[in-house]
């Protein structure tokens, strides 16, 4: 609980109708992406970086946690706030402040929408590539606090790689310029580049400046269907070892197909037990065509039974619109479900798929597969009922095993979603001790007192009996 | 009529749309339409946080609070959220289960109660009343008291001056449903029957008195049933779920002439509701099934017409722009008809506006009830309008029309507001209309 008095200081500095302090309006801070659940002790929507600067030393001042949220889609319970305290929504700092054509960068406050930014700079015949599947929801300043990725990473990489400049207000209210609109930059240590997905625990960014790229003034797309899930993940690390870099090159397994044609109806290939979406972009039309029309050699020489070319426009959107339709038709299936984002060396594709397979059948549990194969990262999930009897210890089960799964075959356990509450506990297996042992001691640097974003990334001690998933912020468990 | 209902009852209609709220998997694509979430960037001003709330409250994991209702009935009801969501959730049934259940523990003053009584049983559920207000209201307009009384504060002071702001001028005469019969201009391609509705056929007689001469130009018998009334809409909308059962029954009743092909509608709001009927009256064992079939037949005019195939209309040299009312585009899943139609005539020029489906703050009484947000979000369309440079606005709901025209008199703008229809019926009286 916070004092009234603390109350009353943070309605004057944001203004008394952005402060979320009534037992209702704390239930609609307490979500995320997941099912996870934490009711804060108060929410506030600062407007500016005084604000979050003001707001960041009364909570130091007095030992409160801080909780940064943009649009409250992570897939990991990063901004869940476990222990109470306060959850900054950045919502109202959402203006795109530059975009920059002669230094080809946007500067834009967090609360920006990614999909409202990409067609802001379109206009201007530029290109920001980072196109998480929640484009159009989520915020720059979630996407950078998480570096988020999405199926264009492949060719054009990750949100870290537009990352040139942050402005992060510390813990004790702070205020730091990191970066700028500045190519290349090796001064000192690369403080910003830390700051890029580190889940909100060491500062909060109130300040972007991206890296812009001209517009690709062609695209095309394809999609190939197999017969045989082996055969689509045997595909993958061909089309990238024959030397050809492509803007996406997507998978969904069959129950992902299905799932999604239950759901939208786009006219999906329900009996294939894969398909992969291949697109190429670029400025040179015949060269675009030829990557694709390779591509879809290579997958026919692997099995694929038809390769379809989507020629008009309006059958790309269709595509992309049932690629991006996934979580929502999953969650049509069942109440739950435990979303994954283990990532492994492409060449390892095939294997992981294997594992996710056997480990399905091993524990009773449906678990599509789909996700950005050309770079490693699938998105197994886990679907279950919470209501069933013992499906949890199950659950949990197999999305330990998936995990170690991936760590095995030389990966990790997150390739854009983050870490969150979800993974906490996996972290050592997969970086080391020593290695966890120095992130904790700059997390310690940053923030002394542990007020940002606590209980997040880091392993904690388990209650014996109690596994992970049992263990995760929900409403029950403060009856 | 019983004003609320028992607490066992209520409980019960919020934990029938549990599975519904369970649709939510918080993806958030809600937030990018939701006219007051745009407008205050705060979760629990958006249907995702709604929904929580609501979740919360049927989990046992919330009581009943001020915030709580207050954010509740700050939604616009406009299923903007619903259009958009992938997962199905229906926010409309949430949000009318919620006031139904929670309206009786806001324990409104006598004379709340009594003012409540006097609009939703006296006024909108008794339609020989209601024309008696309206004339009343006209008369007050068109002998100038009403802009005395505005000039000289008094309406001010009864707190009745956003009311006035809101009265259309009222010129034709009132359409009142006697079991009138037009026939078809030419041969004849449908039997309809009109829904008259309440305010269509009092406040907006002159649009309905064009949607008559619309459909008969185009082969349409019209027949406009006696005894049928205010659609309930605005009972339903406040949670009053015996009232709006009852007018769903009595237009039940009205419309039961079994040669009818269609029964025709021109007023959004009134469309989604009688289209819900059935749903409606779902629990009702001698209506249930009349209410589904009367549901079934029920045609907004803008989709009628262009089934059917629309008679050429003459030429009128005009820049339009489309107001899209919620509860045709989201409601009711028709965007592409009332464009049609205006594309139909020659010489109109259809110029779109930022954000056409974004709430213009109307929404029934919501900009009685809630000034500040139906100001905010009738200046943010005000202002899209304005951008297009269209000397007419057309839009398709009597609410929308007020609002629209109150928002563009307050600033100072001289754009006209017109229904759709009231357009097309002018193209037809034009001259000569090409080659039927």
């Amino acid at each position: 609980m916070l004092r009234p008095s603390v109350v009353a200081e943070l309605a004057k500095i944001v203004g008394g109708q952005h402060v979320h302090s009534g037992p209702a309006e704390l239930i609609a801070y307490s979500f995320d992406g997941t099912f996870q659940q934490r009711v804060p002790d108060l929410a506030v929507s600062p407007g500016s970086t005084d604000e979050v600067a003001a707001i960041l030393r009364i909570a130091d001042r007095d030992g409160v946690p801080v909780i940064a949220r943009g649009a409250g889609t992570n897939l990991a319970g990063a901004t869940i706030p476990v222990s109470g305290g306060i959850v900054l929504g950045l919502a109202r700092m959402n203006r795109i402040r530059e975009i920059d054509m002669a230094n080809m960068v946007a500067v834009v406050e967090p609360g920006v929408i990614t999909a409202q930014l990409q067609a802001a700079v379109e206009r201007h015949g530029l290109f920001y590539p980072p196109d998480p599947a929640s484009m159009n929801q989520c915020t720059i300043g979630g996407n950078v606090a998480c570096n988020s990725g999405g199926p264009r990473c492949l060719k054009y990489g990750v949100t870290k790689d537009y990352v040139l400049g942050l402005t992060v207000v510390l813990a004790n209210g702070e205020v730091l310029r990191l970066g700028g609109k500045l190519f290349k930059n090796v001064t000192g240590y690369q403080l910003a580049q830390l700051l890029v997905g580190s889940e909100g625990t060491l500062g909060v960014i109130v300040d972007i400046v991206l890296r812009l790229r001209p517009l690709p003034r062609v695209q095309s797309t394809a999609a190939a269907i197999f017969a045989r899930l082996e055969d689509a993940a045997r595909t993958v690390p061909a089309i990238v070892s024959a030397g050809i870099l492509p803007v996406a090159l997507e998978l969904m397994d069959g129950t992902t197909i299905s799932v999604v044609e239950d759901y939208l109806g786009a006219g999906l290939p329900r009996e294939a037990e894969a398909m992969l979406i291949l697109e190429q972009d670029g400025s040179e039309p015949s060269l675009v065509a030829r990557d694709v029309a390779q591509m879809a050699e290579i997958c026919r020489a692997h099995g694929a039974c038809e390769v379809r070319a989507a020629t008009e426009p309006v059958e790309r959107d269709r595509l992309w619109r049932a690629r991006r339709a996934v979580a929502a038709a999953l969650g049509r299936r069942t109440p739950n479900r435990l979303s994954e984002d283990v990532a492994v060396p492409p060449a390892q594709l095939p294997a992981m798929i294997r594992r996710v397979r056997e480990i399905g059948a091993e524990h009773k549990l449906l678990i599509p597969v789909f996700g950005h194969a050309g770079d490693g990262n699938l998105h197994p999930n886990v679907l279950f009922d919470a209501r069933e009897p013992d499906v949890l210890s199950r659950v949990e089960a197999a999305a330990a095993a998936i995990l170690q799964a991936a760590l095995d075959l030389g990966g990790t356990l997150s390739g854009e979603h983050g870490i969150g509450t979800l993974k906490r506990e996996f972290l050592a297996a997969d970086l080391g001790s020593t290695a966890v042992s120095l992130m904790r001691e700059i997390k310690r640097s940053f923030d002394p007192k542990g007020l940002l974003n606590p209980h997040k990334v880091f392993p904690e001690a388990s209650e014996p009996g109690v596994g992970f998933l049992a263990g995760l912020p929900s409403l029950a468990m403060l009856e | 009529m019983p004003a609320s209902t028992p607490p066992a009852e209520r409980e019960g209609l919020l934990a029938a749309q549990y599975e519904n709220m369970l649709r939510c998997i918080r993806c958030g694509l809600c937030l990018s339409v939701c006219p007051t979430y745009q407008q205050t960037f705060d979760e629990s001003e958006s249907p995702r946080g709604r929904i929580a709330m609501t979740r919360a409250l049927v989990e046992g994991h919330l009581d009943f609070s001020a915030d709580l209702w207050e954010h509740q009935a700050s939604c616009l009801l406009c299923e903007a959220c619903t259009a958009i969501c992938p997962s199905g959730v229906r926010m409309e049934d949430i949000g009318v289960a919620v006031r139904a259940s929670l309206r009786p523990e806001l324990r409104p003053s006598p004379l709340a109660s009594a003012l409540r009584r006097l609009v939703f049983d006296g006024l909108f559920a008794d339609m020989a009343n209601l024309r008696r207000a309206a004339g009343l209201a006209r008369l007050l307009r068109s002998s100038g008291l009403a802009t005395v009384a505005e000039r000289t504060g008094l309406l001010n002071r009864l707190g009745l001056s956003r009311l006035q702001a809101l009265l259309p001028a009222m010129r034709a005469g009132f359409v009142i449903p006697k079991g009138q019969r037009w026939p078809p201009h030419g041969v004849l391609r449908r039997r309809v029957a009109l829904f008259a509705g309440c305010a269509m056929s009092t406040a907006f007689s002159g649009v309905t008195q064009a949607t008559l001469r619309a459909l008969v130009a185009n082969g349409c018998l019209v027949i406009a049933p006696k005894g049928q009334g205010c659609c309930g809409a605005l009972h339903l909308h406040e949670g009053e779920l015996d009232g709006a059962r009852e007018l769903a029954r009595r237009n039940v009743e009205a419309f039961r002439a079994p040669d009818i092909d269609a029964i025709v509608v021109n007023a959004a709001g009134c469309g989604a509701a009688l289209k819900h009927y059935g749903r409606l009256l779902a629990d009702d064992a001698r209506y249930a099934r009349r209410a589904a079939d009367f549901a079934a037949k029920v045609k907004d005019v803008h989709e009628l017409l262009v089934s059917d195939g629309l008679r050429p209309p003459g030429r009128l040299d005009v820049r339009v722009t489309y107001q899209e009312p919620c509860h045709l585009a989201h409601a009711q899943g028709i965007r592409e008809a009332p464009r049609s139609i205006l594309r139909a005539i020659p010489g109109l020029r259809l110029i779109e506006m930022d954000e056409p489906t974004m709430c213009c703050g109307s929404a029934g009484i919501y900009n009685v009830t809630h000034p500040q947000m139906a100001d905010e979000l009738l200046r943010r369309k005000v202002a899209s309008v304005l951008a297009t440079g269209a000397e007419i606005v057309a839009s398709a709901n009597p609410g929308c029309m007020l609002q629209l025209e109150a928002g563009l008199r307050a600033s100072g703008a001289r754009v006209a507001v017109k229904h759709v229809i009231e357009l097309l019926d002018e193209a037809y009286r034009v001259g000569d209309p090409a080659e039927a």
